[in-house]
């Protein structure tokens, strides 16, 4: 098999609606009645796009269900877009991707998601965002309702979220923090949870989620004001991937989320902030931000002076490097050490000497000359803990608001119901 | 096989109390930093990871070079990476001045 590129959800939605719309498609479904209508329950994702890219130039499209039904719960997709439907002899296959055990959440990660929140969500009232997924944005979700609660910031940020349904972001729901999530996809286990808080996520009538993928997409690109999310490499230019030698992922949402769609939007407090113009034509920016630690387990630098992307890249004959997201669109990069605020940086000299300062003694980070990281602090273009009012002896984990899953099962009045692999209870 | 290190640098400050921070546990390091008579600090590392004493000299050296401070520190390392490390260093001196 030979891979051409590797695409993002919205470039391979798009151009199944140009030059490379499917002949075939497979998709799977929770139920079908006999006319083809298909329920998708929770995971309807990305199947209406690939289903009307097929349908409506003269393919076909054949569903895998779990059940024939006499009457679906939900029409997800029409049933005069499917041809073919096919009872599978075992339920399809869903993976709980999106939840992380607040037990394995450290003191660097709290940390750092102190910092996030004051010297980004806070500076910059971020009202509507996308969290990438890890330990280190769940670490976010789990400080708002102590931590935030205490800036007196519940209402001022991370009130409109596109994300899926974390169970690590049910403490702040529960303490009155969120007022939407729309949700790309579902996740296993939230779906009692979910269907009884239908005033904060999108659901059908008959309670369960209603997640598209190409919506959610969409929305996190032109309606939110911040993306975060982290990486395994970055350059000194602040590019990022997490392709390296060896191991060819795909990417997620961040290379969509993780960008500034340029194009016209309606003005927020953040979206203009990104901007120092006063031109009477001006345009404001999306922040992304870069969440990593200087170095991952086993002491592997995360800031390199060349992405492994690169030479990937070229070994696999690709065009360009798979670049997950590209520099010039991080408007900000968060380490353990402080925040380099790269929209600030005057010039491209200036903007390697911010990443630099916060770099820690990565091979980038040692070029940092200590004179020129005063300045930058002076200037506001780079900030350490103590330059935030961040106290570094408070990031531990008792600032987490569920310290384990069983926790998160509590807030949540016993309606999530998490997968065996993450119960240590019966 | 447990290798220790040590280094030397110059002080010019002293710290009011002496602080413990950090855990006993894998991927973490404990250290314990204390007021010195002396006008250096003197560092012991004791690590479970051996081959890293560039990447220690890094961390310390950019620790000292920022808090010039007179103690005796010592750190019992469990694998920690350079991060956690320089956080810890951070978190110690908070809570000794």
């Amino acid at each position: 098999m030979r891979i051409g590129a590797i695409h993002t959800y919205l470039e391979l939605f798009a151009r199944y609606f140009v030059d490379l719309t499917p002949d075939i498609a497979l998709v799977a479904a929770d139920e079908a009645d006999a006319s083809g209508n298909l329920y998708t329950g929770a995971n309807t994702e990305e199947t209406p796009t690939i289903v009307e890219a097929t349908a409506f130039r003269n393919g076909v499209v054949i569903a895998q269900v779990n059940r024939i039904v006499d009457r679906v719960t939900r029409v997800d997709v029409p049933g005069d877009w499917v041809d073919l439907v096919v009872v599978a002899d075992r339920p399809y296959e869903i993976e709980p991707l999106f939840t992380r055990d607040p037990e394995q959440i450290d003191d660097v990660q709290i940390l750092m998601a102190m910092m996030v929140v004051r010297g980004i969500y806070e500076r910059h009232r971020v009202r509507t965002l996308n969290h990438g997924i890890g330990f280190d944005t769940a670490a976010i979700e789990l400080i708002l309702p102590t931590y935030g609660e205490r800036l007196g910031l519940r209402g001022e940020i991370c009130t409109n979220w596109v994300l899926n349904p974390h169970p690590t972001l049910i403490p702040a729901i529960e303490s009155g923090w969120v007022q939407s999530v729309h949700s790309f996809g579902g996740e296993l286990g939230m779906e009692r949870y979910v269907a009884a808080r239908p005033d904060i996520f999108f659901t059908g009538r008959d309670g369960s989620l209603r997640s598209n993928r190409a919506l959610s997409q969409n929305a996190g690109m032109y309606a939110t004001d911040l993306f975060i999310g982290s990486t395994l490499q970055m350059d000194p230019d602040a590019n990022s991937s997490t392709a390296t030698l060896g191991r060819i992922a795909g990417f997620g949402g961040a290379p969509n989320l993780g960008n500034d769609p340029r194009g016209r939007r309606h003005p927020s407090q953040a979206w203009l902030e990104m901007t120092s113009s006063t031109h009477e034509i001006r345009r404001g920016r999306k922040i992304v931000v870069q969440l990593v630690e200087t170095f991952r387990e086993s002491g592997v630098p995360t800031f390199v002076e060349h992405l492994d992307a690169v030479e990937l890249g070229r070994m696999a004959g690709f065009p360009i490097a798979p670049v997950m997201i590209y520099g010039d669109d991080v408007t900000h990069v968060v380490t353990e050490e402080g925040i380099a605020y790269l929209y600030k940086a005057r010039d491209v000299d200036e903007r390697r000497a911010a990443l630099a300062a916060i770099a820690g003694v990565t091979p980038v980070g040692l070029l940092a000359d200590s004179t020129r990281t005063q300045e930058l602090r002076r200037d506001g273009i780079v900030a350490f803990p103590e330059d935030l009012g961040v106290a570094r002896s408070e990031a531990n984990r008792a600032l987490l608001a569920a310290r384990s899953i069983r926790d998160l099962v509590t807030w949540s009045g016993g309606l999530y119901e998490p997968p065996k692999r993450f119960r240590s209870w019966g | 096989m447990i290798e220790t290190l040590t280094f030397t640098y110059p002080a010019s400050s002293q710290v009011e109390r002496r602080a413990h921070v950090g855990v006993v546990a894998s991927g973490n390091c404990e250290l314990l930093l204390e007021p010195h008579s002396e006008q250096h600090a003197s560092v012991v590392v004791r690590t479970s990871a051996g081959g890293y004493g560039a990447t220690w000299g890094a961390v310390l050296d950019r620790f000292f070079a920022r808090h010039p401070v007179a103690v005796r520190l010592e750190i019992d390392d469990f694998g920690a990476t350079p991060a956690v490390v320089a956080m810890r260093l951070e978190q110690a001196l908070e809570q000794a001045r």
